[in-house]
């Protein structure tokens, strides 16, 4: 199958390739990045993630019209507003829900999944009932659309990259939040030692507040920067959870490291076997490998020694 | 607590006794056969309720997968039916007559080696149990050996049941793609579309179900099934006794995709067709719901909550379709929240204490029967 391509040719596919697997590593990493948090630190499955991220998604295309209606001057830069917009709109439900519901059930780890696929539905369907069924995508601002000529035959979407340097500085955050500041050694010692942490006088309930809301508000963000690269719809958050929560469990669900790597090698083994494959063989091949290391290595790729 | 467990006893029998009533006489004397046919749809997920009240209510293993053994044993059921209806006679316009339509439109010209052997009734109803029940071995044996268990379970089997929708979907000329399998018409000659035909179905189906149910009841008071509540409370506890607990629970989950099965092949048989959307990851959890509402813990109530959520679907998407997924979120959060043992639960703990007749009936036995 390579006889037709010369030499030069396949670099550039390779490159190629690669780039689309970097903006689908970007893709998992934002997704599993708030999921990640709230599974490594309580053991919640929150599996209307992706409803949240859909949230973020419509708050962006909101502000985009927002902004094409009374700010024309300023639309090139309604996509940082929108994201600030989408992160406090998320983490605010996020909260709202952990002290309606998930706080009630840390205790039932298996029935908070079946309450939160409950919240999934609804909020979908409120998204259907606001914003209609169909799709909806917002207009990128003129300098974000267009692809750099890296050389003659390869190039690089701008809004890719740029969807890539955001997930960088997202994680970054997320890692000196964690690793750098008062509450992130208070939720590692969470992870840790639930009774030990309360015991010196942690709140952990806030803690766990706060965390639900940050990964939910991350989740939001997420799907301000999914806009970017592709429409909304009200169901699309469905579409992604399989791969986000593979992704986390894959990575070792309490380190941030392990997320990282697994989000890059299940994005990129997936865009190379798309290159072989057709895309949903490249899917089923991927989910596959995964569930078959996750046999051989049922902690995931990074392990923390914590004390339940 | 001996009375208590009498009373639980004979409970779950009258329970028993109540449903067979309600699915074989009561039912089929009150709806015509277009309703009563949905009704048989329904009590087929209503095997795959069953079976989460085995490995679930009881076990505590968790399963979103389930939809994968459903669709399993549907689509080697379907397999049988597709390859009858798709006679040489019957295909004649077909570039290749013989193999079913699906394959001609998507240019194969002779069946895939796997289709081959579903030309024989006998293969085809063993495959329908036994190649769900070996997914489910080899998948048991890889996680439970492992000592993967809980939400980890949970997740995995979910992306399985994402996993082969894919594939079905995606593979379209070797099972029919997003359509399914469909226009299945008879079973050894016999037109399984006419009323007569879809009665006779589902007695079947009422058959089966009562006799799985029965299964269930004798898994469940054997001493195996004390090992599984065990083992669902405390597993450590029955590992340390000297039990080989994965084995327990790769035996309970091996009997649950089973019965799902067959659930799936009655549903082929019934409905007509077989299609990736009762396979998926949203048809999974949905069976989940079914044994949660009818209280995870009774077989009895898993079959009540199966038709009680579907009848409900049922209602709201004729009259207020956009209120339907309203409908059942808050069921999902409502039934976690409130009342974790479902309506069973409902039942036994309010509804019976508040009943003093029926107390006092079943605790001094010579006591004057209540008058009606």
């Amino acid at each position: 199958m390579f006889g037709e391509y010369s030499l030069g040719e396949l670099g550039s596919i390779l490159v190629m390739q690669g780039f689309a697997g970097l903006i689908l590593f970007s893709v998992f990493l934002l997704m599993a990045l708030g999921l990640a948090i709230i599974f490594g630190q309580m053991g919640v499955i929150n599996m209307a993630h992706g409803e949240f991220m859909i949230l973020g998604a419509y708050m962006t295309y909101l502000c985009s019209h927002l902004f094409e209606a009374y700010l024309p001057s300023l639309y090139g830069g309604y996509f940082f507003a929108a994201m600030i917009i989408a992160f406090l709109a998320a983490g605010a439900l996020g909260l709202l829900v952990e002290w309606a519901l998930v706080r009630r059930l840390y205790a039932r780890p298996l029935d908070t999944l079946l309450a939160t696929w409950g919240l999934s539905l609804i909020m979908q369907q409120a998204f259907r009932s606001t914003f209609g069924a169909r799709e909806v995508g917002v207009e990128l601002p003129q300098w974000m659309m267009g692809s750099l000529n890296v050389t003659g035959s390869i190039e690089v979407q701008i809004n890719g990259l740029f969807v890539m340097g955001l997930t960088l500085l997202i994680t970054a955050a997320v890692a000196v939040l964690l690793f750098k500041s008062k509450w992130g050694l208070q939720v590692r010692a969470v992870v840790a030692n639930r009774t030990m942490s309360g015991a010196v006088g942690i709140d952990t309930r806030r803690i766990d507040r706060l965390t639900f809301g940050l990964g939910c508000g991350i989740a939001g963000v997420a799907g301000s920067a999914f806009t970017m690269i592709g429409s909304t719809g009200p169901t699309a958050g469905q579409l992604y959870i399989v791969d986000t929560f593979l992704v986390v469990v894959f990575g070792g669900a309490q380190s941030l490291l392990g997320t990282v790597a697994s989000a890059l090698s299940i994005s990129q083994s997936q865009s190379a076997l798309e290159f072989f494959l057709t895309g949903s063989m490249a899917k089923v091949l991927t989910l596959l490998m995964v569930i078959g290391l996750l046999m051989l290595r049922p902690q995931g790729l990074f392990v923390l020694k914590v004390r339940r | 607590m001996a009375a208590t467990r009498t009373d639980s006893r004979s409970l779950e029998l009258i329970g028993f006794a109540l449903i067979a009533l309600l699915i074989m006489v009561v039912l089929p004397l009150m709806l015509d056969i277009f309703r009563l046919n949905l009704v048989g749809k329904y009590l087929t997920y209503a095997f795959v309720a069953v079976g989460l009240v085995l490995c679930w209510g009881h076990t505590g293993i968790l399963s979103l997968g389930q939809g994968v053994f459903f669709g399993l044993g549907g689509y080697c059921m379907a397999a049988f039916l597709k390859l009858e209806a798709s006679s040489v006679e019957n295909t004649r316009i077909q570039s290749t007559p013989g193999i079913p339509d699906f394959m001609d439109w998507n240019q194969l010209t002779e069946l895939p080696f796997f289709w081959v052997p579903f030309k024989s009734l006998p293969f085809a109803l063993i495959a329908v149990v036994a190649v769900p029940a070996i997914a489910a071995f080899i998948l048991g044996a890889a996680m439970f050996k492992r000592r993967v268990g809980g939400v980890y379970f949970a997740i995995i089997t979910q992306a399985l049941a994402s996993v082969l929708t894919i594939l079905i979907i995606g593979r379209q000329g070797y099972t029919g793609g997003i359509n399914g399998i469909t226009d299945l018409r008879t079973l050894l000659g016999w037109d399984i579309r006419t009323d007569n035909a879809k009665y006779i179905l589902y007695f079947v189906c009422c058959f089966l179900l009562l006799g799985i149910m029965l299964l269930a009841r004798f898994v469940l008071a054997s001493k195996l099934g004390r090992i599984l509540v065990a083992t669902r409370d405390q597993e450590d506890r029955v590992r340390f006794s000297g039990y080989d607990v994965a084995n327990f629970k790769i035996f309970v989950f091996c009997l649950a995709s089973a019965m799902a099965a067959i659930g799936g092949a009655m549903f082929a048989l019934q409905v007509g067709f077989m299609s990736p959307s009762f396979v998926g990851i949203v048809p999974s959890i949905e069976m989940v719901i079914f044994c949660a509402v009818g209280g995870r813990h009774s077989l009895v109530g898993a079959v009540v909550g199966t038709l009680v959520v579907n009848w409900g679907k049922t209602l709201f998407s004729e009259s207020f379709p956009e209120l339907w997924l309203f409908a059942m979120g808050g069921l999902f959060i409502a039934v976690v929240l409130a009342f974790p043992r479902g309506l069973a639960g409902l039942v036994t703990d309010q509804l019976i204490p508040r009943l003093p007749h029926w107390r006092g009936w079943t605790h001094r036995q010579p006591s004057p029967a209540p008058a009606e």
